[in-house]
């Protein structure tokens, strides 16, 4: 992935390290590549609602570049800290978007970046916590042909 | 569908709370007796404050006809609630008659034999005359707000780039606008004539886009009859979506829920008694966002052009939705004490252009903004038999006109003209007249294209814009009814998710079923895309009503709707 200088300061502060997950480069996202991709995350945690929060438009004003933010509630402090946020594109042809790795250092965890989406889809994003819990938000966006309102 | 016994309750039990009863005296206009001006503009004044609404004027300044929808249909927990009420139904849930003046500007009910009785609807210059009636005894507790869709419709803010309709709105005197079609001007127009005006332009969700920061105000206090008030704008979310975003780049709107309730919250630690919300995002989108964002005592709709003689409640919100067209200007009045509503009276004034006299000042600027253009506006260009209208989720009579000129014109297979909800109506006997092409075309991108689709992408737009508009989850809808075809038949069940709506396309010249990969030539207009070639749409219609001189069309019938 490459990132412009204007895409890596959206990152926000809190964002420590962005690394592209690198997923075997398959045309169309198989359900199993998504569910592949959470078990890797989770190291087989049970997921539960909650502390992190999605932030995507309805319906993107851009298939190209749409704008998302990701909070995750959490002290930041050593005892209790978010470790790493995943987050997946469940619809395009390679689902995996980014992990972003945060640790008390980064005083809170939140990261904003903007990502392509091939067609309506869900966002997924999953929060690892120091203590290996986990939390998930997700959001379906809209990609529209676009051309009648009004 | 909801009963009306269900509705009333409802309303009954909204009223009950907040004191006071009356919502209007709709039904107290008697029936087919002659209208007079005393009674549309009676009002007892109540309470501190008057908040006064019109919206989605579409820059029509003169008296027109305006057919209410046949079909506006509702769907997932709205079906049969307002305003997905037509006709007899709508009637029966406000108990209003048929025949009546009410039943003329609410309802498509024998719409043709009433517009003889009743004629014309609004007139900037008889909404003046209401105004200053209400200003006679209100000015210092009224606040006048403009839901915008305001400088687009007309030949004349075609020509003028909707300077027209600024000079005419400066005359009214508005203490806030909000926006969606004023950015088809193109964004630097719209920042020009931004910084002319004395009031602002509101827009919550306006942010720019490399920034992600608000890009105009978007909120104003004011001070009325001893009360804060906090007016917060909401423009049309979907703007770059629905209509060229490439006309105004550097923006970029959304629901943006979030961005709002923090608004509403800062104008409430800032003091504010009441807190009404300006907003452009359409009836549903307003209805599920009063159950979600706290605070706020008022939503002023607007967008889908709906028009309601009762305000909805959600919660302790009051919806209020003032119609199209310059049809309707609303009147709340509500009783704020100690930062609460404690009682409220509404009235959705019904503009008769022949029983309101016009004001003289707003007639003056209107006949000045329309006299260099006086001689082309009323050319006749041809003559209809039938009853031409554009508002309803399918096909209306006016579309079919101009998918029929662009089926004839430009020898095309298939027509394709957007659900737009603004285009007034006239009726049989009627001439067209440039004025009248204008009044359902007029826009800055109106360029007639002629191109090849293969039938997969012909149904990949219907589904798309089929779930832009009967998508369940209201935040999903974009608020303009369903694209028009000319050419082709489809049944719809709009009950399904995308993908499966549409079935049994037809290509009506020889019955033949649309073939998934054959190409198809199809002319539309009104394409987002930028570089879309081609005559522009009025050209087009105009060619084809100097071939027939006299049109007449029946209802489209190539459209079968289920799931309803």
């Amino acid at each position: 992935m490459n990132l412009d200088r204007r895409q890596v300061l959206a990152l926000g502060v809190g964002a420590a390290v962005m690394t592209a997950i690198g997923l075997p480069g398959v045309a169309v996202a198989a359900v199993g590549d998504v569910e592949k991709a959470i078990a890797e995350f989770t190291k087989g945690a049970e997921i539960t609602t909650g502390k992190v929060v999605l932030s995507a438009p309805q319906i993107a004003e851009n298939g190209n570049t749409v704008p998302i933010e990701v909070t995750v509630e959490s002290e930041m402090t050593q005892a209790s800290y978010v470790d790493a946020v995943m987050i997946l594109a469940a619809g395009n042809p390679n689902p995996g978007v980014a992990t972003f790795k945060f640790s008390p250092m980064s005083g809170e965890a939140l990261a904003s970046t903007r990502i392509r989406l091939a067609k309506t889809q869900d966002i997924i994003v999953i929060a690892r916590m120091n203590d290996g819990s986990c939390y998930k938000d997700q959001k379906t966006v809209k990609v529209t042909i676009g051309g009648c309102g009004g | 569908m909801i009963s009306r016994r269900e509705f009333l309750q409802a309303s009954a039990a909204a009223t009950a709370i907040l004191g006071s009863g009356a919502v209007g005296n709709w039904s107290a206009l008697a029936a087919k007796q002659a209208i007079t001006q005393d009674q549309l503009l009676d009002f007892d004044d109540y309470g501190n404050v008057t908040l006064v609404h019109i919206t989605d004027i579409h820059a029509q300044v003169k008296p027109i006809y305006f057919r209410e929808p046949s079909i506006n249909l509702g769907v997932g927990g709205v079906v049969g609630k307002p305003p997905h009420v037509t006709g007899a139904d709508m009637l029966k849930m406000f108990d209003l008659k048929p025949g009546t003046p009410e039943a003329y500007a609410l309802t498509y009910e024998d719409f043709i034999g009433l517009s003889s009785a009743y004629g014309r609807m609004g007139g900037l210059d008889r909404v003046g005359t209401v105004l200053n009636s209400i200003r006679s005894t209100r000015e210092d507790r009224m606040i006048l707000l403009d839901g915008g869709d305001t400088w687009q419709g007309s030949y004349v803010a075609n020509h003028t780039n909707g300077q027209d309709m600024v000079d005419i709105m400066n005359a009214l005197r508005p203490d806030a606008m909000t926006s969606h079609w004023e950015f088809t001007l193109g964004e630097d127009r719209v920042q020009e004539i931004v910084d002319s005006l004395d009031f602002p332009f509101l827009g919550s969700n306006i942010f720019d886009k490399e920034w992600d920061e608000p890009a105009f105000e978007h909120t104003k206090m004011y001070e009325r009859g001893g009360v804060k008030i906090a007016v917060v704008g909401q423009a049309f979310p979907y703007l770059p979506i629905a209509n060229p975003g490439w006309m105004f780049p550097t923006y970029s709107f959304g629901i943006r829920e979030d961005v709002l309730q923090d608004n509403v919250n800062a104008a409430r630690a800032d003091g504010a008694d009441l807190v009404v919300v300006l907003s452009h995002n359409g009836f549903d989108v307003d209805r599920k966002l009063a159950s979600r964002v706290t605070g706020i005592d008022v939503i002023l709709t607007g967008h889908t052009h709906d028009a309601l003689p009762e305000p909805v409640m959600v919660g302790k919100t009051m919806l209020i939705a003032s119609g199209s067209n310059g049809k309707f200007v609303s009147r709340l009045d509500l009783n704020v004490q100690s930062g609460e509503v404690k009682g409220f009276k509404y009235r959705l004034i019904p503009i008769f252009s022949d029983v309101i006299t016009p004001d003289k000042d707003v007639a003056a600027i209107i006949d000045g903004t329309r006299a260099p253009h006086e001689a082309e506006l009323g050319r006749v260009l041809g003559r209809t038999e039938s009853l031409l209208y554009r508002r309803g989720n399918f096909n209306g009579t006016f579309d079919d006109l101009i998918c029929n000129a662009l089926l004839e014109q430009r020898e095309a297979d298939i027509a394709l003209s957007p659900g737009f909800r603004w285009g007034p109506t006239l009726v049989p006997g009627q001439d067209i007249t440039v004025e009248d092409l204008f009044n359902s075309t007029a826009m800055s991108y109106p360029a007639a294209y002629r191109s090849e689709m293969d039938g997969k992408l012909i149904k990949d737009i219907l589904e798309d814009v089929a779930d832009n508009l009967f998508n369940p989850d209201p935040y999903y809808q974009q608020g303009g009814d369903m694209v028009r075809v000319g050419g082709m038949g489809y049944t719809i069940d709009i009950s399904k998710q995308i993908g499966s709506r549409i079935s049994n396309m037809t290509l009506l010249k020889d019955g033949s079923s649309i073939d998934p990969s054959k190409n198809y030539v199809v002319s539309g207009w009104a394409s987002v895309n930028e570089e879309t070639e081609g005559p522009a749409i009025w050209d087009v219609v105009e060619d084809h009503l100097a071939h027939h001189k006299t049109v007449s069309i029946e209802e489209n019938k190539s459209v079968v709707v289920h799931g309803v």
